[in-house]
């Protein structure tokens, strides 16, 4: 894709403020930002704190795409602010404000707390029902790559919360899981090491789990690390499905490998830690 | 897994209606052609033909599988759009037993109306 060329300019920000210890209710404020070519809308909201406004709100942390901090409503789309190049998506005018369907702590912070309780509530990690093996492992369980193939795209996920943002159903539900939980319950259930379906269909199976999708679809639009939340959710309803069906296929457990042989620890790399939790 | 089981039924009861709509098109507009319950000949709401496919017991029976697909899918369907609007937990329940009942009781009159039909046809 060719970009246009652009010069530097002035570009007016439409900043979202809301301070709960003063404020009834958010409000709009402008501020003059000189944008060169090259600078992220994170780039400008630092211009705007280190030359206009230091008490100006944000969370941000890599400013590199990776770590889902600085999550916003640019123009009115769920986005990355570190990611997004201003004169990609303005020329005169920007609007900068908190993630829609969260509530916002200060600025544009929004809470996430919402976010991270219901991706707890799916079981997002490899449960087993081998809990020996968990413990004291006897060697590595084998996942061929097909199998991996089969989840891999929503391991990606960082969980900045801009799909849960972009969800018209988590709009008018705040109890929906939402497509960010949900994707994350069908990439533990589609990993072979892991045996915690059961577990996961009494919460994603639910009252305000995947069948309360109606694959609108912009959560995977808006996705910074191009997963397909949307269809990951249309899949776990297939499983669901099938479950009820009994018609599930029982797929192999991973084989356990045995542990390598005829290799030593390198002496500079250290012992791994004990558990924390027992 | 209540969830599950209702949006199961949704999608069976969906089938259940295209196939069974499919007939109702094909009798009714490939007539012509296909002449299917059309004993009589000529087009499809003929008295006739009309006359000799209510005296015809699996009409009845898709009449009412038809009437129940129907209920099921629309009800559902509606209750969804319902639900969207973030009714409390309390109302949800009420729209269930509701729907419920109201589903159960036109089901009820439909099926005595298909029936009523089949024996009328028989009768006279």
């Amino acid at each position: 894709m060719t970009r246009k060329l652009q010069k530097e300019t002035d570009i007016t920000f439409h900043i979202r403020r809301y301070n709960p210890d003063v404020d009834d209710k958010p409000h709009w404020q402008k501020f003059i930002v000189h944008v060169e070519p090259g600078m992220t809308v994170l780039d400008g909201l630092h211009q705007i704190r280190e030359t206009q406004d230091a008490s100006l709100s944000m969370r941000y942390s890599c400013r590199m795409g990776v770590c889902g901090s600085c999550g916003m409503l640019l123009n009115g789309r769920p986005a990355l602010a570190c990611n997004t190049q201003i004169f990609d998506i303005a020329s005169k005018a920007l609007t900068v404000a908190s993630l829609p369907n969260f509530d916002i702590v200060k600025d544009l912070v929004p809470d996430l707390t919402p976010l991270f309780s219901k991706h707890i509530s799916t079981y997002p990690y490899i449960v087993r029902d081998d809990a020996d093996e968990m413990l004291n492992p006897t060697g590595e369980f084998f996942q061929s790559p097909d199998e991996l193939t089969e989840y891999l795209q929503f391991t990606y996920c960082i969980k900045c919360g801009l799909c849960m943002a972009a969800c018209p159903t988590m709009a008018t539900d705040p109890n929906y899981l939402g497509p960010q939980p949900l994707a994350q319950s069908y990439r533990y259930t589609k990993d072979t090491r892991d045996d915690g379906f059961n577990l996961r269909k009494k919460v994603v199976g639910g009252s305000h789990g995947a069948f309360r999708c109606h694959y609108a679809g912009e959560c995977s639009n808006v996705c910074p690390k191009g997963v397909d939340p949307a269809r990951a959710i249309q899949l776990m309803k297939r499983e669901l499905v099938l479950d009820y069906l009994k018609l599930r296929k029982h797929r192999t457990k991973s084989a356990i490998l045995g542990k390598p042989e005829g290799v030593k620890r390198r002496p500079e790399i250290p012992e791994a830690p004990c558990f924390t939790k027992e | 897994m209540r969830e599950t089981k209702l949006w199961t039924w949704h999608i069976f009861t969906g089938i259940v209606i295209l196939v069974l709509l499919g007939i109702h098109m094909i009798t009714m507009h490939l007539d012509g052609i296909l002449g299917w319950f059309n004993p009589a000949g000529g087009e499809a709401i003929d008295w006739a033909n009309i006359v000799a496919r209510a005296k015809l017991l699996i009409i009845a029976i898709l009449y009412i599988v038809l009437l129940a697909a129907a209920l099921y899918h629309g009800l559902y369907g509606f209750r969804t759009i319902l639900f969207e609007l973030g009714p409390r937990q309390g109302i949800q329940k009420f729209i269930n037993v509701l729907f419920w009942i109201l589903g159960i009781c036109l089901f009820v009159f439909g099926t005595w109306a298909a029936l009523k039909f089949y024996i009328i046809a028989h009768a006279g």
